[in-house]
């Protein structure tokens, strides 16, 4: 996966966990829940999601990495190189 | 190969939790001992009428996109549509105490002005109540503590507490005679400032939905099923042995049995596990209620009832505590859901009215007496609520069907001992039971209602499954 991969596998899991909101705007250096109504419980799926997805673990301490779409790149990327990009939506 | 969870009781809590941890692919299994689903919260066929027993109405009613409330947070959590649910909403329901009506609606200003009216010494504080009143996640934090007291520092008038603590306890206190100042603060949010709606199909329609999400993320589920003891080793909970003899293994039982009841179907008897069943075993609840479904020929509108929810109370103070005999008539609650709004009215009228009653005494009774008692106790139920609410006064002949149950149905389809609607008066907010891997969730974790029910299966499922790999 590229790092605009890692964008897109990511808006698409929030797609899947918040159907109702608005993801084409979100700007990469503002917190995701400044953007978008998201809880902590709607971080949990996301971690959960790349979890049974990609094989990915995020330990809970690592949540706050995953605070802003920039973060999520930096924090993920690596973990995410050599995997393949397949959406939620179509899983 | 074993189960990840195993979930005992297809109730909300427990479907809830199974739709969260199936949802992320494990492996669950729930068994329920019945042949329906719901446990409180579900429904019966009688002479072809479908009939919901459990909670009236849904509450924490809000608009479909309301973010950061309890409806919304759930049904993203399950993966649900709102327009799935297919609520309709209350029209108004009110609070009769004592003489004074107070009306109330989804529009928490209606309620606002209805105070100003009749208490108009008291709707400063009654705002400032509001205002200052904690968020959802904020008061469990706080814990408990009395929420007659805490309704003390803003409110004077002793008849305006008990009119506020009339519908919040009837709608989920498990602790006699006042309410856990957190479950006062949940309920007063989910009743006054969101409010009442009821899914098209009713109890039905919303349990159907929920099974079908659990199913399709792959959960699977085992009818007619009862557990007969929860096997543990080394101190751990590792599975259930099924009353066939069957034993099935899991990495972690949740149980929606209740703290005592779950703690009697635990496998052995060592000091430690001793000491939490008698401390469960002190804190058994003792609230239990009478219910009489009539079924009317009518709309019960057309007789001039149309509140969707009438709580009513004789006299100026309010028992809430357990009768000495078999039902006490001078609270109660009337609903009728032919008074939410709805897309096909429905063909017959339903009047339900419920009231405060003794487990014991009913339990107790001869087979040929207990049918006899209970007409004449849903006889005393109609008399008592059509005086404070006169538009009942034509119910009984316009009834056509009439069905009530007693604390003993209750404890045959919830197993809650005494026939305990809101279970023990002391929770397990984070689901401990005293066994490890062995969680509680519904009533005695904490959460009460339709909607807290799901909560409970949910943040059990997240806390004590889902975010330990991730720890």
């Amino acid at each position: 996966m590229t790092q605009d991969e890692v964008i897109i596998a990511i808006k698409d899991i929030i797609a899947q966990i918040a159907p109702d909101e608005d993801l084409s705007q979100l700007q990469p250096d503002l917190r995701l829940r400044e953007q978008i109504e998201l809880d902590s419980m709607d971080f949990l799926d996301i971690v959960m999601e790349l979890r049974k997805l990609y094989g990915v673990q995020v330990p809970e301490k690592d949540y706050t990495e995953l605070a802003t779409l920039a973060g999520c790149v930096k924090y993920l990327h690596p973990l995410l190189e050599k995997k393949q990009l397949h959406c939620a939506q179509s899983a | 190969m074993g189960y990840d969870t195993l979930i005992i009781g297809a109730g909300m809590s427990g479907l809830a939790a199974g739709i969260r941890l199936a949802q992320f692919d494990r492996r669950v299994l729930i068994v329920e001992r019945h042949s329906l689903w719901g446990g409180l919260n579900s429904f019966y066929k009688l002479k072809g009428r479908i009939f919901d027993s459990g909670l009236h109405a849904l509450t924490n009613y809000v608009r479909k996109g309301t973010p950061g409330v309890p409806l919304t947070r759930i049904l993203r959590q399950l993966r649900i549509g709102y327009d799935e649910l297919e609520l309709g909403a209350q029209g108004h329901s009110e609070i009769r105490f004592d003489g004074r009506r107070l009306e109330f609606t989804n529009d928490p200003e209606v309620f606002f002005a209805e105070i100003a009216r009749e208490f108009p010494r008291e709707i400063d504080g009654f705002r400032r109540l509001v205002a200052e009143l904690p968020g959802y996640d904020a008061v469990l934090e706080r814990g408990e503590g009395s929420a007659r007291a805490e309704l003390a520092r803003y409110l004077g008038d002793p008849e305006l507490i008990e009119s506020l603590m009339l519908p919040l306890c009837i709608y989920g206190s498990a602790r006699e005679d006042d309410l856990d100042w957190d479950q006062f603060v949940i309920l007063f949010r989910a009743i006054f400032l969101e409010g009442f709606s009821r899914p098209e199909g009713g109890i039905k329609a919303l349990l159907e939905l929920l099974l079908r999400r659990y199913k399709k993320v792959g959960g699977e589920l085992r009818m007619n099923c009862g557990v007969e003891r929860i096997l543990v080793r080394d101190g751990a909970a590792v599975g259930v042995r099924l009353t066939s003899g069957e034993e099935i293994l899991a990495e972690r039982v949740f149980s929606s049995a209740g703290h005592a009841e779950t703690l009697r179907l635990v496998d052995g008897d060592d000091a430690r596990l001793s000491a939490h069943r008698r401390a469960a075993e002190a804190n058994l609840g003792q609230l239990s209620f009478l219910e009489s479904i009539s079924v009317l020929d009518v709309q019960p509108a057309d007789l001039g009832f149309d509140a969707t929810v009438s709580f009513f109370n004789h006299g100026n103070s309010f028992r809430y505590r357990r009768p000495d005999a078999g039902i006490d008539v001078q609270s109660g609650v009337v609903c009728s859901p032919n008074n939410f709004a709805r897309k096909t009215p429905l063909s017959d009228g339903f009047v339900r009215i419920t009231a405060l009653a003794n487990h014991a005494v009913w339990t107790s009774l001869p087979e040929h007496e207990y049918r006899a008692r209970k007409e004449s106790a849903a006889d005393r139920m109609l008399e008592s609520a059509a005086l404070a609410i006169p538009a009942l006064a034509r119910v009984r002949e316009h009834t056509v069907f009439r069905d009530t149950f007693t604390p003993r149905t209750i404890q045959h389809y919830t197993g809650h001992l005494g026939g305990a609607v809101y279970g023990s008066p002391r929770k397990q907010r984070d689901g401990s039971s005293g066994i490890a891997r062995l969680s509680l969730v519904g009533t005695d974790q904490g959460m009460l209602g339709i909607v807290g029910a799901m909560l409970s299966g949910i943040t059990i499922a997240n806390h004590q499954a889902l975010m330990e790999v991730s720890r």
